[in-house]
C-alpha cells in the first residue's frame, strides 16, 4: 500500500467561465481525518465531489491508490458519501436503505442481515430496522446515512457538512460519536464543513480553504497556533490583524511602538500583517502595559468576557476571565511568542 | 375550526350543489325510466342499459375509447416522465419557460388545438383514423403527466440519484431501484388524470379521427342530431361515474400525500 491513499494533483475546476478551484494539491494518508475547512463557496464541497466522482476536474489527476481514478464513475469508486440532506431513500426502510449497496453488489441475504445489525449497532439504533425513515428524527437520519455508506466498508468516507442540520448539542455528540467511529473502523474520512470548532475538534489534518485556493494544510494545533496568512488567522478562532512593520529580524512595530518578536527571515522594513490571539492579550494596570487604552464593551461569553478596548486607532479585541468596566483605562501586554507576524497574502492582492 | 355552521351557509351550499349537480342527476334518474319519455317517469326499468349493450356502434365506440385512452396514457406517462426528469435536472430558467410551453396545451382552447392537430395531419398527409387520434390524445396527454411527475421530483432530495450511484449503482440501476419508486405515485397520478381526459375529450377528438372511428363522445353526437334516445342517458351515466370514480381516486391520492407530508413535518 502507498503512503497516499488519495492524491489530487493541481485540479482545476471551472464552471461556465467561473474558476472554483485553483490548483488544488492535497495528498491524504491512509486512515487520515481530513477537514476541509472554508466559508461558502470556497470549493471545499466541489473538491469533495471531484473526489466522489460527480464532478470531472476540468484539470489536474486523482489519484486513489496511486491509480489515476478520473475516469472511474462514481459507483466504481472505493469511496462512499454521506450527504448534507442525508439523500436517504423515503420509499425503503430503515433495513432496506443500510442495505441498498449490498443488495447491488448482490450479497447473500445472511451476510446482508448481519452486516445490517452490525451498522445499527455502531451508530446507536439497533431495533430500528422496520421504521420508515421519514419518521426518523434529524439526528437518526444522519446516523443511518453513516450506516448506510460504513456498511459497504469504503476505504475513504467523504462526509458534506453532515452535522449541519442539526441542533448544537446533538451536534457536539456526534461529533465525538463520528471521531469514535472513525478510530474504531480505521477508514479514512474526508469531513467537509465551515464549522472551524467542528474542525478543530475531529481532524488530524485540517485544510484550509478560500476562493478555490487551498490557504493551510496542518494540524489543528499547528493551524491555530501559527497561521499562515491573515485570512487563515481570522478564520480559525478569532484574531487581532493589524498592519505593522517588519525592522529586522525579532523586531517589529505596529500601533506606533516597537516590540520584540519571534519571527525573522523578513526583508528590512517589509510590510506585514501582525496576528494576535484575543487571549494573548493580557489586561494590567496602564502603567505596567505595552499599550494603553480604555475599555469600551464588555460581553460575557460563558466561560470568558470579551472585550474591545480602543487604544488610538485600534480596538484590540481582549478574552479574558476577569471582567473590567467600561471606560477604564486599562494597558495590555503580550508576550513575544503571542505576536504572529504574517506577509501580506499574495493571493488576496491578485484577486482584489 | 369552527364545527358549528350557520343555517343559511348549509342551504346557500345545498343550492350551489343542486344547482351544479342537478342535470346530472336528471340525466341519471332517466336513464332508469321504463319509457322512452323525457318529461314524465313511468317506472324503473334497466331497459336503456340493456339496449345500450345491444347497440353495436356505441359498443365498437366505447373499444375505441378504452383503446385510446389506454394506449394514449401509457405513452404519455413515458414520454411525460422523461419529460419532467429532463426538466427537472436543467437550469432553471430554461425550467421555467419549458414548463409555460408545455402547459400551452392545457389552457388552449380545444378548438384550437383540434383545428390545428387537424391541419397539421392534413399537411403531412397522414390518413385520418385511429393513428391520428391516438396521436391527438398523446399530445394533450402528455402536459398532465409533467405536472403530476414534477412535484413528486421536487420533493427528492437533490443528492438521491447521486446517493445511489455512491452505493455502486449504475445509472440505470439507480433509475429503476431508487428514482421510479420515488416518483412512481406521481407517474400513476399522472396516468389515471391522462386516461379521464383522454375518455373526457370531445372536441379535439372530433377533429382528428376519420369518418370509420369514434370514441364514445363523437358517437353519441351524431346520434343526437337525430333525436337523443335514452340508451344515450344510460351511456352518460356510465361514463359520468367512470370519470368520477377516477377523479375521486386521484385526489384520494394527493389527499394522502399532503397528509403523509404534514405527518413528517411533525
Amino acid at each position: 500500500m502507498s503512503e497516499h491513499l488519495i492524491r489530487l494533483e493541481n485540479i482545476h475546476k471551472d464552471y461556465g467561465g467561473k474558476q472554483v478551484l485553483k490548483s488544488i494539491n492535497l495528498s491524504v494518508r491512509d486512515k487520515e481525518f481530513v477537514t476541509l475547512l472554508g466559508p461558502s463557496g470556497c470549493g471545499k464541497t466541489t473538491t469533495l465531489r471531484i473526489i466522489g466522482g460527480f464532478e470531472t476536474p476540468t484539470a489536474g489527476v486523482v489519484y486513489f491508490d496511486e491509480k489515476k481514478y478520473n475516469d472511474v464513475p462514481p459507483h466504481k469508486r472505493q469511496v462512499n458519501t454521506v450527504f448534507q440532506r442525508y439523500a436517504l431513500f423515503p420509499h425503503l426502510d430503515v433495513f432496506e436503505n443500510i442495505a441498498f449497496g449490498l443488495r447491488i453488489r448482490k450479497t447473500p441475504e445472511k451476510e446482508i442481515k448481519e452486516s445490517v445489525s452490525s451498522m445499527l449497532k455502531l451508530v446507536n439504533l439497533s431495533g430500528y430496522e422496520k421504521r420508515s425513515v421519514t419518521s426518523l428524527s434529524g439526528g437518526e437520519q444522519q446516523r443511518i446515512a453513516i450506516a448506510r455508506a460504513l456498511v459497504n466498508r469504503p476505504r475513504v468516507l467523504l462526509l458534506d457538512e453532515p452535522l449541519g442540520a442539526l441542533d448544537l448539542k446533538l451536534r457536539k455528540e456526534m461529533q465525538t460519536e463520528l471521531k469514535q467511529i472513525q478510530t474504531q473502523l480505521g477508514i479514512t474520512f474526508i469531513y467537509v464543513t465551515h464549522d472551524q470548532e467542528e474542525a478543530l475538534t475531529m481532524s488530524d489534518t485540517v485544510v484550509v480553504m478560500k476562493r478555490g485556493r487551498i490557504q493551510q494544510v496542518g494540524t489543528p494545533i499547528g493551524i491555530y497556533n501559527e497561521p499562515a496568512n491573515a485570512f487563515v488567522a481570522d478564520f480559525i478562532g478569532e484574531s487581532n490583524i493589524v498592519d505593522g512593520i517588519m525592522n529586522e529580524d525579532l523586531v517589529c512595530t505596529f500601533a506606533g511602538r516597537t516590540f520584540e518578536c519571534t519571527d525573522r527571515g523578513f526583508e528590512k522594513n517589509e510590510n506585514v500583517d501582525v496576528v494576535i490571539r484575543p487571549e494573548d492579550l493580557k489586561m494590567v494596570p496602564p502603567e505596567e502595559g505595552m499599550l494603553q487604552g480604555i475599555v469600551e464593551s464588555v460581553v460575557f461569553k460563558g466561560v470568558h468576557y470579551e472585550m474591545t478596548v480602543r487604544s488610538g486607532d485600534i480596538v484590540w479585541l481582549v478574552q479574558s476571565t476577569l471582567p473590567e468596566v467600561c471606560g477604564t483605562n486599562v494597558g495590555l501586554k503580550v508576550a513575544p511568542f503571542d505576536i504572529h507576524i504574517m506577509r501580506k497574502s499574495e493571493a488576496e492582492d491578485e484577486e482584489d | 375550526m369552527n364545527k358549528k355552521r350557520h343555517p343559511l351557509s348549509v342551504l346557500y351550499s345545498v343550492f350551489i350543489f343542486l344547482f351544479l349537480y342537478a342535470p346530472i342527476i336528471v340525466l341519471i334518474v332517466f336513464s332508469f325510466n321504463e319509457s322512452k319519455s323525457r318529461g314524465r317517469w313511468t317506472g324503473f326499468s334497466l331497459r336503456w342499459y340493456q339496449e345500450l349493450f345491444d347497440n353495436s356502434t356505441l359498443m365498437d365506440a366505447l373499444k375505441t375509447t378504452l383503446a385510446v385512452a389506454l394506449i394514449s396514457s401509457a405513452i404519455a406517462v413515458i414520454i411525460g416522465t422523461a419529460a419532467a426528469l429532463g426538466l427537472h435536472y436543467s437550469k432553471k430558467r430554461i425550467r421555467n419557460v419549458l414548463m409555460n410551453v408545455t402547459s400551452l396545451p392545457m389552457v388552449n382552447a380545444d378548438i384550437v388545438t383540434g383545428i390545428s392537430l387537424l391541419l397539421l395531419f392534413t399537411f403531412i398527409g397522414l390518413k385520418l383514423g385511429f393513428v391520428s387520434l391516438l396521436l391527438a390524445h398523446i399530445t394533450f396527454n402528455i402536459p398532465y403527466v409533467i405536472l403530476s411527475v414534477m412535484p413528486k421530483l421536487t420533493q427528492l432530495d437533490n443528492n438521491t440519484f447521486e446517493a445511489a450511484l455512491d452505493l455502486g449503482a449504475t445509472p440505470l440501476q439507480a433509475f429503476f431501484k431508487v428514482m421510479l419508486p420515488e416518483i412512481s405515485p406521481g407517474i400513476v397520478t399522472g396516468f389515471i388524470l391522462a386516461f379521464t381526459m383522454s375518455i373526457d375529450d370531445f372536441v379535439i377528438s372530433f377533429f382528428t379521427t376519420g369518418a370509420d372511428v369514434n370514441t364514445l363522445s363523437v358517437a353519441i353526437y351524431s346520434m343526437t342530431r337525430r333525436g337523443i334516445k335514452p340508451e344515450i342517458n344510460a351511456l352518460s351515466t356510465l361514463m359520468f361515474i367512470t370519470v368520477l370514480t377516477l377523479l375521486i381516486v386521484v385526489n384520494v391520492r394527493s389527499g394522502r400525500d399532503v397528509q403523509k407530508r404534514e405527518k413528517e413535518r411533525h
